[in-house]
Order: structure tokens, then C-alpha cells, then sequence
């Protein structure tokens, strides 16, 4: 086999933009064996399902998806226009080299591996993950767990192979949480999903290591439309870590995903999300969770990279005295739109939330916050709490703030709370003063003002937030 | 719900051709300008099309009830046939509108008049200050998607209130407006129109009434606007209130300008209709400009009140401060919408915005959708939205202190709006609201 060819990427022209992408900022050369073609239609669906080999109801169910998806209009009333540069008939739905993952990293072919290399995935793997799951394009190109988590009966492996092995549990919720046509873009995941991961988590286990997936993209004008559904049984806890990068070419990718979560009775699902696309990439994901009751789900949501970010984690609360919260980090550079939020639907008594969403808008990024708070008749106890804090970097940075909060009946009690605001000038020369640069004392204000929310990532992840905000904020003043 | 769309856009209800050319027949005598306005105002209303779902200016709003069917110009009315209640503010003059027509003036006291104040119907000045009314009614664009509607008031205002304060003026004492909508079926189309001139200062108290002769279920139309224009460091507090029948369907479109260190205080007072919609518009258009944006709303029965707000900053150090509340009983519904947009250049902006909702019933229903859109990095921006019962530890202290139950509630309602009530700088007129909403909540 000839040694994997690095393909050049061209040199960002914004070094401030650039910093932060260039770990993932690289692609090799990868010869696909199956591959969709560009463009999409039944061909392109029936294609896919063929491939994955896949059960009649599965291709039913795409086929219905794909004509959901053209049905539908672009929800640009009340989204940004940028959502019609998005052209899908440039787009290459489905590239892969093959459909099973390997278990081991020496069975993973040389060119693939070299990119996970590069990423640290398997030395994170040795250090502190339960399983792993390394999606290339549309296919996992690695898939483990350790023995031991698999030993409790913990069900880890993606999309096509969930629903070929394990049907018993996972048909039933697949596709309930987040019913086809709640979107455009969760309609076009239905018709085209491939990869992602299915979890499963049997009653009273408690997952002690995160479980962590990695998504990459490699090819140009490639859709990424990765499949999750996570199933806490009654009792269970789990944590499941995502991270994503891919390099910046000169035309623009999409990424389009929809993640399900279930957590029944008294269970807890945390799932920890640190998106780092490369600038150009459009990322619209559709992610809800349900929790019944004594259930807790918990999002943790950071959003550093891609051109458009358009992402409303959401948990409806449909047990009695169940919790959601949303975590909420996302910084805007110079061409980057992160508009995300989150969604509490409350549907039983005395269930809570809690949304506290940071945002970050450096140069001329825009960082939207948009959110639902919804809680209907005759419901007692329920509460939420939304705090939303935007920090403006830049003279000409932009922020926006959009919630929608319906409260019926007398026995229940929100609170919205906003603020935007800049970094305080008696702030940065205190520390100047203090012999700091005016850029290390930016820095370190910023790191304050997502201090709270950051500590409750795992540590790794809290350091790696940290560095990446260091590195965005390098050359934003001064 | 299969009818085409074409139809539908065109829906006039009984605002048609016929009736448009009789309105300009009641108006010919008024300038050609305007008159071309109306007409211009007419053909877009035909032209627009009705809100539907997917529009965001629309969000929770009972779009499918705005019908506009079964309503007719009403026949004029005598002053003398209006049970008209004076409110208890002695003002220095008052106006009093009944079906679109002038039915009573007290004029100014005439150390104002001598000032050069000028209190008039909105057709007097049409015809006497023409130039003032062209640079300033309804000059401001419709911005919440109800252009239909608004192009429905321009198209058929006929008669209205009309204030000019000149320069370095105060007309100290509150002028009052009344405007009444007579008889079932009755359309009216309200406006007043205020001009505050470089540090001037006026206080005016308009009021929405339907007359109680027709009962309190008269199936009324009221499509009523104001514009608010302060100058240089003038003062202006407008104090509205809107007691339409049980059964109105009712929009109001408020502008408001304020240039460099101007004051504006609006304060809406929202009871009466079936649909109440209420769109206001704030312009922070020059440096040292500040609006205070007040509303206070009782919701009975099955009422529904939309209230729709922007507040622009549109030059540096302006600020802005909004709050609304809502008291919901019964299967009340009310939505605000609120929106703080910071222009580019508008640093040092100070703005904020806050909607308290108090739920007095397990059925009612409170939508908020407080937003910003900020675009200056030197501002300081918030925003609240709170929905909630009484607070039960302020009600437990009351009932300790041993006043009884019902009693306690009502105590902490009126504390609830008297945050509100208090910017209220007029003692009298504070107390006439005052007493206002407490037979509100009696009835």
C-alpha cells in the first residue's frame, strides 16, 4: 500500500481565524470504495441503504424521510438567509471505505489512522475513555469499548449495526424522539444517515469512563449526517463525549446531524459536545432528549468552530420531577455565525430546568442565543431558569438574543435573565498594571466570564476549551 | 381553510372600495397630499396579505381571529349622547373624538394658547399646519408585520387629536383625549399626534372607551395610532389607556422619536377589547435621547393582549428602559415581544427591557419573547422575563401580620403595579390610574 499523500490546504489569510483550525486543518488523500455520487434523490438513498445491507422498514423509512425533506421549505422566516448558499445537489452524500469497523487501531488502514493519529483519538483512548468511536466521512473507521464496560452488557456501536443486531432495543425509540419531520434538516438525516453511534445502557449501570466518539471530516463537498440515539435504562449513568474537525477547503461541507437521547426512570445521560469544524463548514444538527421520571439529562454544548452553527439542544421533561439543563459555550470569529440555544418542553409536574448559555463574539462574529421555554396547562411545580450572558469582544461584533417562554397557569414560576456587555476597561488595565499584556489580561477576562460553565467539563476538556480560547483571542485587541 | 391564496391576500372584509369612497367623501374638504396618502394607504391595505403561521411578527397570536367582517364606518354622535365620564384630572384642555368625528373641545387655557400651543382636532391641523402634520403623521415605517393593518388606519383615519408644544414651552397641566367608539359594529381609527419642539414639555392622557350605551359586548373595530415626536431636550409623557369593549378587536400602533436629550415616558394601560394588539416603536435618534417604555395590563375572561415592542439605538450614549406587566386571570393570554436593537455606532448605549408576568389562574397563558440584537460592543444591555404566582413568603407575611387572605393578594397585586404607576410624575393622574385598575380587578 503507497504511504498516505497529505493534500495541501491553503493557508488561512486571517491569522486570528486560523489558529485554532490548524490541528484539524489537514486531509489525506483517500480512495473510497463506495461512494453516492453527487447530488441527492432516491437513487442516492436506495444506494446507501443498499450498501449498509439493511432491513426493508430502514429503507422505507429513508424514502418517506427524503420526500419530508424536499417538501419542506427552508426555514429562513426566522433563520439567517446564509442557510440558501447551502446547494445540495453539489453534495457528496455518502463516501466510506467500507462498512464494518475495526476493533483494534492496527487493522485501521494506514490513511485513515494517520488522521486519528494526528488528533491524539487513540492516546486519549489509553487514557481515560471507556469506548471510543472514530467516524471517517460516513462510515465508523474504528469502534471499541473496553472489556470491562461491555462486560455490564453496555451496548456501543453505530447506526447500521444497532439497528441490524440490536433492533429489540433500539427500534423502539429510533426516529420517536425526534420524529422525521421535525425539521428540514432532521428530515434530510433521516434519508441519508450513516454512522453515529447507538448506545445502550442496561438498568443500574453506571458507566464509570466517558464514552467518546470522534467525527471527522475528509472530503470536499462531502454532507456528514452521523445518526445518535443514546438509551439509559432505569437507573443508568452515562457520559458521552463528541469532538469534530475537519480541514478548510475552498468550497463549503455540511454537517447535519440528529442525536436522541432517552433516559428512563432515575436515569442520567450527560453528553458533552466540543465542535471545532473548520470555518467553512455548515453545522446544523437537531439534538433533544427524553427524560421521564426522576431522570436527569444533562447537555453540555460548546461551539468554537464552522461557518453557520444552528443547534437548540433540547430535553423534554416528560416525567414526574425530571431535570434537563443545558450548558451553553460558543464563540464567533470574523465569518462565523454560531446560533444556538436550547429547548425545554416541561410535560409532567414538578419538573425542572436550567439553561445557562455564554457566548463570545470576537471581530465581526455574530453569536445568537435562541431558546424555548414551554410549559402547558395544568402542570404544578414546574420551574426554569435561563440565564443568557454575551461578552463583545470587538467593536463591530454582534450578538443576538431570542427567546420564546410560555407559561400556563398559576403554579409554576420561570425567570429569564440577559445581559451583553464588554470586557471592563478597569478589568484589563488592573491586570496591565499588573504587568500583564493588554492581550494576556483579554485573555484571562475571557476565561473568567466562561470560568463557571467550563469547570464542569471533564478536565480534559476544560483545558483544551481554554487553550482554544487563548488561541482565538490572540491578535483581537490591541 | 382551501380558499386560494389569491383571495385571501385581497381580504378587505367590509372594509371595501365602497366603503374607502365614502370615507374620502367625508374628507374631501382636507389637503389633496394627504388625501393621495390615503388612497395610497388603501391600495396597499387591499394588497397585503393577512398574517399567517409562519410569520415571526405573529408568534403565538391568534392570527385566524382578525376577522374584519361585520363592521361598518359608524353614523356620527352628539357629545350629549356619550355617557362621557371626565376622569378627575384637571387638565388644561380636552379633546373628545366619537366615531372618528370631533364631538366636544374644551379648548386651552388661554395662557397656553397665547404661548403658541396649539391643542386642535388632527383635520383642523391638516388644513392649518399642514407642514407639521406631513413631517410627522404616522412617518414612521410599521416594523412588527401588521402593515395590513397599519395601512387599514392611514387609509381610513378621518378626524383625530392633534399637540404642538413650541420651543421652550411647558404645558404643565395633562391634556386630555378621549376617543369613543359608538354602537355595535362600530370601525373606528383613532389618532393622536404629538410635537413636543425643542425643550418643550407636555403631558397628555388619551383614552379608548366605548360607550357604554352599547353595552359591554358591542362587537367593536378599533385600528387606532400615535406618533410621539420630541425635540431637543424636550419632555414628553403620554399616558394611554384602553378600555374598549369586551368584544373589540383592537390594534394600536405607537411611534415614538426622541432626539438629542429628549424625554419620552409612555405608559400603556391595557383592559378592554377581545384582541388587543399593541406595536410600539422607539427611535433613540440622537445622543442623550431616552425612552421609558411602561405598560400595565389586566387580562379578564378570554382576553388576549399581543403587545410588540422595538426599542433602536440609533446614536451613541442613548438609552432606553422598558417594562411591562402583565396581571392574568381567568383564560387570559398575552404575549410581548420585545426587541433592543443597538446600531453599530451606538455605543455607550443603555438599554433595558423587562416583562413580569403575575399568574392569577391556573388556565391563563403568558408568552415572552424578550430580544435583543446588539451590534456596539460598549453597551450595556439586559433583558427579564419572569412568569409567576404571587410571591407565597410576601403573602405569608401579610397574612402573619393578620390581614386576610384575599385582602393580602389584592395588596400585592396593586404593589405589583404600582412599580409601574409610581414613574407617574402627575400626582392626580397617578391616583385617576390608580383607581382605574382597582375597579378593574373589582369588575
Amino acid at each position: 500500500m503507497k504511504p498516505p499523500t497529505e493534500i495541501e490546504t491553503a493557508a488561512t489569510e486571517n491569522p486570528v481565524v486560523g489558529i485554532d483550525q490548524t490541528a484539524g486543518n489537514f486531509s489525506y488523500k483517500v480512495d473510497y470504495a463506495f461512494d453516492a455520487g453527487t447530488g441527492l434523490n432516491e437513487d442516492t438513498v436506495r444506494y446507501i441503504s443498499s450498501v449498509k445491507k439493511e432491513a426493508p422498514w430502514i429503507l422505507e423509512f429513508r424514502l418517506a424521510a427524503l420526500k419530508k425533506f424536499q417538501s419542506m421549505p427552508m426555514p429562513t422566516h426566522w433563520a439567517t438567509k446564509d442557510l440558501e448558499n447551502i446547494n445540495f445537489d453539489k453534495i457528496r452524500y455518502y463516501l466510506s471505505q467500507g462498512q464494518k469497523p475495526k476493533r483494534t487501531w492496527d487493522e485501521v488502514p494506514d490513511d485513515i489512522k494517520k488522521t486519528f493519529e494526528r488528533l491524539g483519538i487513540p492516546e486519549q483512548e489509553r487514557k481515560f475513555l471507556a469506548g471510543v468511536e472514530a467516524q471517517f466521512d460516513s462510515e465508523a473507521a474504528y469502534s471499541n469499548i473496553k472489556d470491562i464496560v461491555a462486560k455490564q452488557g453496555v451496548i456501543f456501536v453505530n447506526s447500521t449495526e444497532g439497528l441490524r443486531e440490536h433492533p429489540e432495543i433500539f427500534k423502539k425509540f429510533f426516529g420517536k424522539v425526534i420524529p422525521t419531520g421535525d425539521n428540514k434538516f432532521s428530515a434530510l438525516n433521516s434519508a441519508v444517515f450513516s454512522g453515529g453511534s447507538f448506545i445502550y445502557v442496561p438498568p443500574g449501570v453506571k458507566v464509570a469512563q466517558p464514552l467518546q466518539a470522534y467525527f471527522r471530516i475528509n472530503a470536499e463537498n462531502f454532507g456528514q449526517f452521523e445518526r445518535t440515539l443514546i438509551i439509559a435504562d432505569e437507573g443508568a449513568e452515562v457520559v458521552y463525549m463528541e469532538g469534530c474537525t475537519a480541514p478548510k477547503f475552498s468550497t463549503s461541507t455540511l454537517h447535519s446531524a440528529v442525536v436522541e437521547l432517552v433516559a428512563l426512570k432515575g436515569a442520567k445521560i450527560q453528553y458533552i459536545t466540543v465542535q471545532n469544524w473548520a470555518n467553512n463548514v455548515f453545522n446544523l444538527v437537531t439534538k433533544r432528549g427524553v427524560a421521564h421520571e426522576d431522570a436527569e439529562i444533562k447537555w453540555i454544548d460548546c461551539n468554537i468552530g464552522s461557518r453557520l452553527t444552528m443547534k437548540y439542544p433540547g430535553v423534554v421533561l416528560k416525567g414526574e420531577r425530571a431535570r434537563g439543563e443545558v450548558l451553553s459555550i460558543a464563540l464567533a470569529n470574523d465569518g462565523q455565525h454560531q446560533d444556538t440555544g436550547a429547548k425545554m418542553i416541561h410535560a409532567a409536574n414538578n419538573t425542572t430546568s436550567n439553561i445557562i448559555a455564554k457566548s463570545i463574539s470576537v471581530g465581526q462574529g455574530r453569536s445568537t442565543y435562541r431558546g424555548v421555554v414551554h410549559i402547558p396547562k395544568h402542570l404544578k411545580g414546574c420551574k426554569n431558569n435561563t440565564e443568557c450572558d454575551a461578552l463583545l469582544i470587538n467593536t463591530n461584533s454582534r450578538t443576538d438574543t431570542y427567546p420564546a417562554i410560555s407559561v400556563r397557569g398559576d403554579k409554576n414560576a420561570t425567570q429569564h435573565e440577559a445581559s451583553v456587555s464588554k470586557v471592563s476597561e478597569d478589568m484589563i488595565f488592573y491586570m496591565q498594571s499588573r504587568g500583564l499584556t493588554e492581550a494576556q489580561a483579554m485573555s484571562l477576562a475571557v476565561n473568567g466570564f466562561i470560568n463557571d460553565l467550563a469547570r464542569q467539563f471533564p478536565m480534559e476538556y476544560s483545558v483544551e476549551l481554554k487553550r482554544l480560547i487563548d488561541l482565538e483571542m490572540e491578535g483581537s485587541v490591541g | 381553510m382551501s380558499s386560494p391564496v389569491s383571495t385571501l391576500s385581497k381580504l378587505t372584509g367590509s372594509f371595501t372600495a365602497e366603503a374607502f369612497a365614502a370615507h374620502l367623501a367625508r374628507v374631501a374638504h382636507l389637503p389633496s397630499w394627504w388625501l393621495d396618502r390615503q388612497r395610497a394607504a388603501y391600495a396597499r391595505f387591499v394588497e397585503l396579505p393577512m398574517p399567517k403561521r409562519t410569520d415571526e411578527g405573529w408568534r403565538f397570536s391568534n392570527y385566524t381571529a382578525l376577522t374584519l367582517d361585520g363592521f361598518q364606518l359608524p353614523p356620527a354622535v352628539k357629545a350629549e349622547q356619550i355617557a362621557h365620564r371626565e376622569i378627575g384630572v384637571t387638565g388644561a384642555g380636552t379633546l373628545l373624538l366619537a366615531n372618528n368625528r370631533l364631538a366636544q373641545h374644551v379648548p386651552l387655557a388661554p395662557a397656553l394658547a397665547q404661548q403658541g400651543v396649539i391643542f386642535a382636532s388632527l383635520q383642523h391641523a391638516l388644513l392649518y399646519h399642514g407642514d407639521l402634520v406631513r413631517s410627522h403623521l404616522l412617518a414612521q415605517p410599521s416594523k412588527f408585520g401588521s402593515d395590513k393593518f397599519a395601512a387599514l388606519h392611514e387609509a381610513f383615519l378621518e378626524d383625530g387629536a392633534f399637540i404642538y408644544v413650541p420651543k421652550g414651552v411647558d404645558a404643565e397641566l395633562p391634556l386630555g383625549v378621549f376617543h369613543y367608539a359608538c354602537g355595535d359594529g362600530a370601525a373606528v381609527f383613532p389618532h393622536t399626534l404629538v410635537i413636543a419642539e425643542e425643550n418643550a414639555k407636555v403631558t397628555v392622557a388619551d383614552f379608548f372607551r366605548s360607550d357604554s350605551a352599547s353595552g359591554a359586548q358591542a362587537a367593536q373595530f378599533a385600528c387606532g395610532g400615535n406618533d410621539l415626536y420630541a425635540g431637543h431636550g424636550a419632555q414628553v409623557t403620554y399616558v394611554a389607556m384602553q378600555d374598549w369593549s369586551r368584544d373589540t378587536l383592537s390594534f394600536q400602533f405607537n411611534a415614538i422619536v426622541a432626539r438629542r436629550d429628549a424625554k419620552v415616558l409612555s405608559l400603556n394601560l391595557h383592559a378592554g377589547a377581545r384582541q388587543a394588539r399593541h406595536e410600539s416603536f422607539s427611535q433613540l435618534a440622537a445622543p442623550g435621547a431616552h425612552s421609558e417604555m411602561l405598560a400595565l395590563t389586566i387580562a379578564h375572561g378570554t382576553q388576549e393582549f399581543d403587545q410588540r415592542t422595538l426599542q433602536i439605538h440609533q446614536a451613541p450614549n442613548t438609552s432606553s428602559n422598558l417594562l411591562y406587566k402583565n396581571a392574568l386571570l381567568d383564560a387570559a393570554k398575552t404575549i410581548f415581544s420585545g426587541l433592543i436593537v443597538v446600531d453599530p455606532d451606538a455605543q455607550k448605549t443603555d438599554a433595558y427591557q423587562s416583562n413580569r408576568n403575575l399568574m392569577l389562574s391556573d388556565e391563563a397563558e403568558a408568552n415572552s419573547l424578550p430580544g435583543l440584537e446588539i451590534q456596539a460592543n460598549d453597551v450595556r444591555c439586559t433583558h427579564g422575563a419572569t412568569s409567576a404566582r404571587i410571591d407565597a413568603e410576601q403573602e405569608f407575611y401579610l397574612e402573619s401580620r393578620g390581614i386576610r387572605p384575599a385582602q393580602a393578594q389584592e395588596l400585592l397585586v396593586f404593589g405589583f403595579f404600582e412599580e409601574v404607576l409610581g414613574k407617574i410624575e402627575n400626582a392626580q393622574l397617578h391616583d385617576t390610574l390608580a383607581n382605574i385598575i382597582r375597579e378593574k380587578f373589582k369588575s
